[in-house]
């Protein structure tokens, strides 16, 4: 899979300078307070504002595989018989279907990326992969822009959850410049509930991937009931000296809800909704722990 | 360089002074025009009769030296005070009435100041005035067109002008100018060159300027000292006393110090706004370069410090903010609503030898700017490669606190414009822009603005065989309808013809007013001042400048192109409705017809966002505008050029067109300046500016593109690098101008709501910075639905 949810131009918080940054979609990971809905599942899906629908019809009267039907005045989809032709995103008369997902050529994403060249190279920025996780997609896929980016003078950024074979790493490490490397929760038992799978493998990659020599970025999505808490953050640092790991930077990232409405969008649940950043205080507290354990350059926020 | 400090309390004052008192109408200077010409019309040539008016109004006009004031002189009788010009427009009573008692832009007349009107004003100009002649040359078709918001006429109201000062504003006094004159008189060949006795006449009148020049800074001698005189507090009393021997030197004498040299530049500002009412008013042009001279001597000599020469820049604001722009009514009003004169500074820059510009007074200007925090003057900064860093982010410093100032020009791109438009090297480095962003040879050229051009109306004119739905007249010529137009390209030929049909009826026009302001209403005093008047023996007005050139400012482009491109998609390529569906649609204003709305609203290509297929159409668009006008005679010996600026000609230019192919409802502003139609750039502010500089920037001569960032956007030091790149890279696409509106949308609403809470909160217009609660509401919101360029 390779497809492609959004190509975010003018992108200034994931990574150095302007950027353009491309979401991938399809996550091995489901973390609770996941932003980004839209990039959890590897396929191309619909997405319907269900909320703002007048039950006009439209979407079943223009679709010509039949696979809109009205009940209760709301349209209802038969995901297996829509061949997401895009009819009925084009005739809604509100605006409110979307196709998520789109696969590009190889070329034709090169192409989009480099139209903002002059800017990267004027403000010290480029691409950034995320996602979604990039190292989840088609590999081929992949390296061949990661390839193309590098031999146009393009740097690139991956921004990662770090639950892919470390294989993978390997292969990109030639065209990355930085990792973008998610450290979510140290307690693996924690790191289990909220995102559903324990961070052995995670933190064995994020060992590696330091011994081999990455600049890495270490960011860790900060919320108040799952690990702004002091206690995993000196985890995180003890972590970090034990195995001499030296971030380029630390970015704690404070949760926030923007994305929970997408959820309702894409007919998924979102189970975030205790959830809250920890006050600015304790952030500030939280990014002291770093600054003071030697990792200076630790910033709140991308 | 001077760390930031705020205003001293003199500063303080003075602002507080100019902010605070409401604009007035001031009939004094008609008055004296008005005796003078009842008794002198007709006993002397015309350009003499002009100048001899300046002479008389400044020799009898009422001074105002204000307690504080360190530099002198006002156009009125004191600050807000606008003098009015009945040869060019006389105001009706009704017009007397209206401009008191509107709410916004409004000027105050007195119940006496009616009464003068109608009893003196009124019985004399009626059937002279300016605008009564030219109107009735025009043609019927130009009234038609004129009427219906095609374009827009400069010099109905107001005389040409535009134009800024180069560095002999700064260099030389009017004794020396008399001097020149005297030469080019004595030079006269009365017995082979048959303009000679016009010539003398010209040279006469220039001189008289000079003097009127050199009489006010008399009597404004004459008045510091007598204030000195009768001063208690000593250090007032040596201020009036330097103020006199300030006097002693300029405007008849070259200054020897920088606040002479302010001075000088003040006195022939006021000269040449006051002898004619020209759009723009007056521009310092590059006074850090044409400063910074006197500066170094000064400091060196230890006569003066970055503290002193910050407070005097200072009082030089003041000045500029007292002189709101002289009254407009009508249409006029309409296309430019607002005090700001546009009296243009730009700082930064190349040196005429094409070194960087920047110098300590640069800094200076900056700081300046920072703390007065005032509309007027419109400054700004032009950017070349050469600019350090450090300066450009000061700029963006102040830039991000989101009143609008100062805008950014690219250097590089300015002097390849005035040097594709003919101008040598040289001259083009020593130019810039003025007004809001068109671009001329400061000192040597009369680069006139004649009007704006409603580009989205003649496509609209193309669509129905050439009729006006607005007026319910038939405007442009008859080629047929939408539906008979079989491809793309026919359509496209349709609209070529229009277009070139609707610029010959306004240059038809243009060339009539032009001859008339040539041969009747002449500028002797900006003639002194701009090069190769004098030798040339020829009126500023009549071709006697260096270069001339006249600009007809295409609006719209934005709107235009996503016409185009929704016919384009929708019906011809993708053929997802017809042509007779869209015209059904749009002649309902969409309502009911809500899938073809979401088609062309949100699922066609727009320009802004760095899509070559509606870009490409834009630069189809763009060299079909510039093709049609550029290169073509104007009457001084020059040629047409174009600008792509709007001021807030938008605003009115949208209210005459019904609903458009591309889903923006009847009435809707169009798009302003090069930027994309509102809400149609969904790609971030990198797309925007790709897409903008698609457009060949240096073959126009200004183009305006407004940015919108809340403040997140551009937050802390990434933040100012981010924005310095955006400039940086968009200059490097030789884009000539971008300017910022740094406030959240929130703001705005709010601001709309509660103006009385939002009094300070400024906003770049166009090619200026205004209060938001000066704005009438459409505008406003125009302003807060500008795409907000905000991202997580």
């Amino acid at each position: 899979m390779k497809n492609i949810t959004n190509i975010q131009k003018f992108s200034i918080h994931d990574g150095d300078g302007i950027r353009t940054t491309v979401f991938f979609k399809g996550c091995p990971l489901k973390c609770e307070w996941c932003h980004n809905p839209e990039t959890q599942r590897f396929e191309r899906e619909m997405q319907v504002d269900r909320e703002k629908c007048t039950g006009c019809g439209t979407c079943q009267a223009v679709c010509p595989a039949g696979a809109v039907h009205m009940e209760d005045g709301q349209p209802v989809l038969d995901a297996a018989a829509c061949t997401l032709c895009g009819k009925c995103v084009n005739f809604c008369p509100a605006g409110l279907r979307e196709i998520v997902g789109q696969e590009y050529p190889v070329r034709e994403l090169v192409r989009e990326l480099m139209k903002d060249q002059m800017f990267y190279e004027e403000s010290g920025g480029g691409v950034t992969f995320s996602g979604g996780e990039v190292m989840a997609m088609d590999m081929d896929f992949v390296l061949a822009v990661a390839r193309e980016l590098k031999k146009q003078g393009v740097t690139l950024t991956i921004d990662t959850c770090g639950y892919v074979p470390y294989e993978r790493f390997q292969m990109l490490l030639p065209y990355v410049d930085t990792f973008l490397y998610d450290v979510k929760v140290m307690d693996p038992e924690l790191h289990k509930k909220y995102i559903g799978t324990d961070n052995s493998l995670i933190l064995d990659n994020l060992v590696r991937l330091a011994r081999d020599g990455a600049r890495i970025y270490i960011r860790i999505p900060t919320v108040k009931e799952v690990n702004g808490n002091e206690q995993n953050m000196r985890e995180t640092i003890a972590f970090l000296q034990e195995y001499d790991i030296h971030p380029a930077q630390v970015n704690l990232l404070p949760y926030h809800d923007t994305g929970s409405g997408k959820y309702r969008k894409l007919d998924m649940e979102y189970k975030g909704t205790d959830l809250h950043a920890p006050e600015r205080e304790e952030m500030e507290a939280l990014a002291a722990l770093f600054v003071d354990a030697g990792f200076k350059n630790t910033k709140i926020g991308g | 360089m001077a760390k930031l400090r705020g205003m001293n309390e003199r500063i303080q004052k003075l602002r507080e002074i100019s902010v605070n008192t409401p604009v007035h109408i001031d009939l004094e200077r008609a008055k004296i025009e008005t005796d003078f010409y009842k008794e002198n019309d007709g006993k002397y040539s015309i350009p003499v009769m002009r100048a001899m008016t300046l002479k008389e109004y400044f020799s009898k006009k009422t001074l105002y030296l204000g307690d504080g004031e360190l530099i002198v002189g006002e156009k009125g009788k004191d600050p807000q005070a606008s003098p009015t010009f009945p040869e060019l427009c006389c105001h009706s009573e009704e017009d007397m009435v209206v401009m008191s008692e509107r709410e916004l832009v409004s000027f105050k007349t007195t119940e006496e100041d009616r009464k003068l009107q109608r009893e003196e004003i009124i019985p004399y100009w009626t059937g002279r005035s300016m605008r009564e002649k030219l109107l009735s040359r025009m043609t019927p078709e130009w009234h038609d067109c004129y009427e219906a918001g095609m374009f827009t006429e400069f010099m109905e109201q107001r005389g040409p002008g535009h134009t800024c000062g180069g560095e002999q504003v700064f260099t030389t006094g009017y004794m020396e100018y008399k001097e020149k004159i005297k030469k080019t008189m004595d030079g006269l060949d009365y017995m082979n060159d048959p303009d000679a006795v016009d010539k003398c006449e010209e040279l006469k009148a220039m001189d008289i300027a000079c003097d009127a020049v050199i009489i006010l800074g008399e009597r404004y001698h004459s008045l510091a000292l007598e204030m000195a005189e009768k001063e208690a507090d000593e250090t007032r009393k040596s201020e009036l006393l330097q103020i006199a021997a300030n006097l002693e030197v300029v405007p008849a004498h070259r200054p020897q110090t920088y606040w002479q040299a302010i001075q000088l530049y003040w006195f022939t500002h006021l000269a040449v706004t006051t002898e004619l009412n020209p759009w723009d008013a007056f521009s310092p042009g590059r006074l850090d370069q044409h400063l910074y001279p006197y500066y170094e001597r000064d400091v060196e000599a230890g006569i003066l410090d970055d503290e002193k020469a910050l407070e005097l820049l200072e009082c030089l604001w003041v000045k500029f903010y007292n002189q709101p722009a002289p009254v407009k009514v009508g249409i006029t009003l309409k296309e430019s609503a607002t005090y700001t004169d546009f009296a243009n500074i730009n700082t930064g820059g190349v040196t005429p030898d094409g070194r960087n510009g920047v110098n300590n007074v640069s800094y200076l200007i900056l700081d300046c700017m920072d703390e007065m925090k005032l509309v007027q003057p419109n400054s700004n900064v032009t950017i070349s490669k050469k600019t350090p860093a450090k300066f450009l982010k000061r700029a963006c410093e102040i830039s991000r606190k989101g009143w609008g100032q100062p805008a950014f020009y690219n250097t590089e791109a300015q002097i390849m414009e005035l040097v594709n438009a003919g101008k040598k090297l040289e001259d083009a480095r020593r130019g810039g822009s003025s007004g809001c962003v068109e671009t001329g040879a400061w000192g040597s050229e009369a680069y006139i603005l004649t009007g704006y051009l409603n580009i989205p109306k003649v496509f609209q004119l193309t669509l129905f065989n050439g009729f006006d739905q607005y007026s319910g007249k038939q405007i442009g010529l008859k080629l047929g309808y939408a539906k008979d137009f079989k491809t793309y390209d026919e359509l496209w030929d349709a609209f070529r013809k229009q277009l070139e049909y609707i610029v010959d009826v306004k240059i038809r026009g243009n060339n009539v007013i032009e001859k008339l302001y040539a041969k009747e209403m002449p500028a002797p005093c900006l003639s002194v001042v701009t090069n190769d008047c004098i030798s040339n023996a020829k009126d500023y007005n009549a071709g006697g400048a260096r270069y001339n050139t006249n600009y007809i400012q295409g609006v719209g482009i934005g709107t235009v192109t996503d016409c185009l491109t929704a016919v384009k998609y929708n019906v011809y390529d993708k053929k997802n409705f017809t042509m007779e569906e869209l015209i059904d649609a749009m002649e309902h204003n969409y309502e009911g017809y809500d899938a073809i709305y979401r088609m062309v609203h949100d699922r066609t290509p727009k320009y802004g966002n760095d899509d070559d297929y509606a870009d490409g159409i834009m630069q189809d668009v763009f060299e079909l505008y510039r093709s049609t006008i550029t290169g073509r005679p104007n009457m001084k010996g020059g040629k047409y050029g174009v600008d792509m600026l709007p001021t807030t000609c938008h605003v009115y230019f949208g209210d005459v067109i019904l609903a458009t192919p591309n889903g923006r409802k009847a009435h809707q502003p169009v798009s302003e300046g090069i930027s994309p139609e509102k809400s149609a750039d969904t790609n971030g502010p990198t797309a925007v500016i790709k897409s903008c500089s698609k457009m060949d920037h240096l073959a126009t001569a200004g183009t305006l593109l407004n940015q919108k960032f809340t403040p997140d956007v551009v937050a802390g030091e990434e933040g100012l690098n981010n924005m310095a790149s955006l400039i940086r890279s968009y200059f490097a696409m030789d884009g000539h101008h971008i300017q910022f509106n740094v406030v959240d949308r929130q703001t705005l609403i709010n601001a709309q709501k509660h103006p009385e809470d939002y009094k300070d909160l400024i906003v770049r217009v166009a090619g200026y910075s205004d209060f938001f609660r000066n704005l009438d509401k459409p505008l406003q919101d125009e302003i807060i639905n500008r795409t907000e360029q905000s991202f997580q």
